[in-house]
């Protein structure tokens, strides 16, 4: 594990592996585009709307599973101090947010055709939109706090208290729907998936997947530069001023 | 374009969905190439600038925790 | 224990002498539960149906109007990091302050929450219920509070950004408080188990956001 802590090592390893994520994961989208409109079948209860699922799923199962792996990676900066911990919570916000984003807007557009309205509080849609404000709340302290250091350390006591409370969330909200029964007729979650609609959409999902891996080693290795070109600027105006000094 | 697959009575929410995924995910990727190379640009300006005092202590302290 | 009650003593005072945040808060309570039907329309039958949830919302904002001075004064005059080398641990610390906050700030909105919903046209007999309801629930608003408290201290724009943080991890207070208030109103029965949640809410949130709150509070130290 302490391998993967040098932030230069890292680096290189991201150099090695990245161009082999990128291959695999356009290969992924084009079979997986492929298959989702060209092979999969209309669904006999949603109709061609099915294949708004291919990419709506994938999105969903990202935004939860990047906030998983921001909590982890807290736990870690916070516990033993792992520098790149800290880079990859940070790095992986955004992303994790734009595919949050994804899996509403989609879900939205499912929705109009099947619910008849765009927007449903259904549990899953109302879980999915606290989750976004999650990440919201995330990205706008990183923003706040100018030290890099303090807002590594107070984002990731936030990351892990809303990784607490997620299911608690989720909870309340499955209560609370269950109370106001909504128009859902059909429902995300059917009793079985048939091969015709679920290898496709395995198969979407593993290039989402990997295109958000991706994404999170470039947005790493930005990270990491954009530290050293900070200390390098510090190093500048130290050097600057000391000749300033010296000038006087 | 009769080879163009007929998505049904709500194929303007599919492609739809699919172009909004599409935009999003370019803007995604677009902004975080465009953010790793700004960083690239700026690291080889303060490095050309000949200020490499501090990364070059960092690759000695890196050496140091590896031993 | 005697540190703990010491220190909250010391905040109650301090609040009771500043004023302020107490009236602030029930003024802002009158507020938004008056501006309510402004928007909504005068039909009381409409108004009746949506007491509960307003007047829970009105409390949840209301409660978080005073949540950015929580250890603001502290930090700014250099107690809070004497606190933190003094006996009682900063967890303690956080939760006498949490505490401090339900006393001064939540307490005085639930007594006056029936004042309230006189003008939301709550039903009388729901007025027992609405004050055990918040009593029970609002706990885990100053705990939970805290945390963004401590997460924001000393930022510029903090106190839109608490707001932004703390409302979310709400989200299961209201909606237990909500509901135990309405099962009441409709079975007459208390202890049913939303309330029953909402009591556990409370307890879990004091029992583990003093904890979020002293590690927040230390990254503020170095």
């Amino acid at each position: 594990m302490q391998r993967f802590a040098n932030p230069t090592k890292f680096m290189s390893l991201a150099d090695a592996i990245l161009p082999w994520m990128i291959a695999l994961a356009a290969s992924l989208f084009a079979v997986g585009l492929y298959l989702a409109f060209f092979v999969a079948p209309a669904d006999y209860q949603q109709g061609e709307t099915v294949r708004i699922m291919f990419i709506h799923v994938p999105s969903a199962w990202l935004a939860m599973m990047g906030y998983s792996l921001i909590a982890l990676s807290s736990i870690g900066s916070l516990i033993w101090r792992h520098p790149l911990a800290d880079v990859a919570a940070k790095a992986a916000l955004p992303i994790g947010a734009s595919f949050t984003l994804l899996a509403l807007v989609t879900g939205a557009l499912w929705g109009k055709p099947m619910w008849g309205a765009y927007w449903v509080w259904d549990a899953r849609l109302t879980s999915v939109l606290i989750l976004f404000l999650l990440y919201i709340g995330l990205i706008a302290l990183w923003q706040a706090i100018e030290d890099p250091s303090r807002a590594g350390r107070v984002a990731a006591i936030l990351a892990i208290v809303g990784f607490v409370n997620v299911p608690i969330i989720k909870f309340s909200v499955d209560w609370w729907n269950t109370l106001h029964q909504g128009a859902s007729v059909i429902r995300l979650d059917g009793p079985s998936i048939h091969p015709s609609i679920l290898i496709p959409l395995l198969v979407m999902t593993a290039a989402f997947t990997t295109l958000y891996f991706v994404l999170v080693l470039i947005a790493m290795k930005t990270e990491i530069l954009r530290r050293r070109v900070s200390a390098l600027q510090s190093a500048r105006a130290g050097g600057a001023q000391a000749s300033a000094v010296a000038a006087e | 374009m009769s080879a163009m697959i007929d998505l049904g009575p709500h194929a303007a929410f599919i492609l739809w969905a699919y172009g909004i995924a599409a935009g999003v995910l370019a803007c995604l990727i677009g902004w975080i190439v465009a953010d790793y190379r700004r960083q690239l640009r700026r690291l080889a300006q303060l490095e050309a600038a000949g200020i490499t005092r501090r990364s070059s202590r960092i690759r000695a302290r890196s050496k140091v925790t590896q031993a | 224990m005697s540190a703990f009650l010491t220190l909250m003593r010391r905040d109650l005072r301090l609040a009771l002498r500043e004023g302020g945040t107490t009236g602030t808060a029930l003024g802002f309570f009158l507020v938004v539960v008056a501006i309510l039907p402004l928007g909504l329309g005068p039909d009381l039958k409409l108004l009746a149906r949506l007491a509960p949830g307003l007047l829970w919302i009105a409390l949840l904002l209301s409660a978080l109007l005073s949540l950015d001075r929580l250890f603001h004064n502290d930090a700014e005059d250099g107690s809070l990091e004497t606190l933190a080398m003094g006996p009682l641990p900063l967890e303690a610390v956080a939760a006498a302050k949490a505490l401090a906050h339900w006393l001064t700030t939540c307490l005085p909105l639930v007594v006056a929450a029936p004042l309230m919903a006189v003008l939301l046209n709550l039903p009388i007999e729901a007025f027992g219920p609405l004050v055990l309801t918040m009593a029970v629930g609002s706990p885990a608003l100053s705990f939970l509070g805290a945390i963004g408290a401590s997460l924001t201290l000393g930022l510029r724009r903090g106190g839109p950004l608490l707001a932004l943080l703390v409302l979310p991890l709400y989200v299961p207070v209201l909606i237990f408080g909500v509901t135990a208030l309405t099962t009441a109103m409709r079975d007459g029965d208390m202890l049913s188990p939303p309330f029953l949640i909402l009591l556990a809410l409370s307890l879990a949130a004091g029992a583990l956001a003093p904890i979020a709150s002293a590690a927040a509070l230390r990254a503020n130290f170095t």
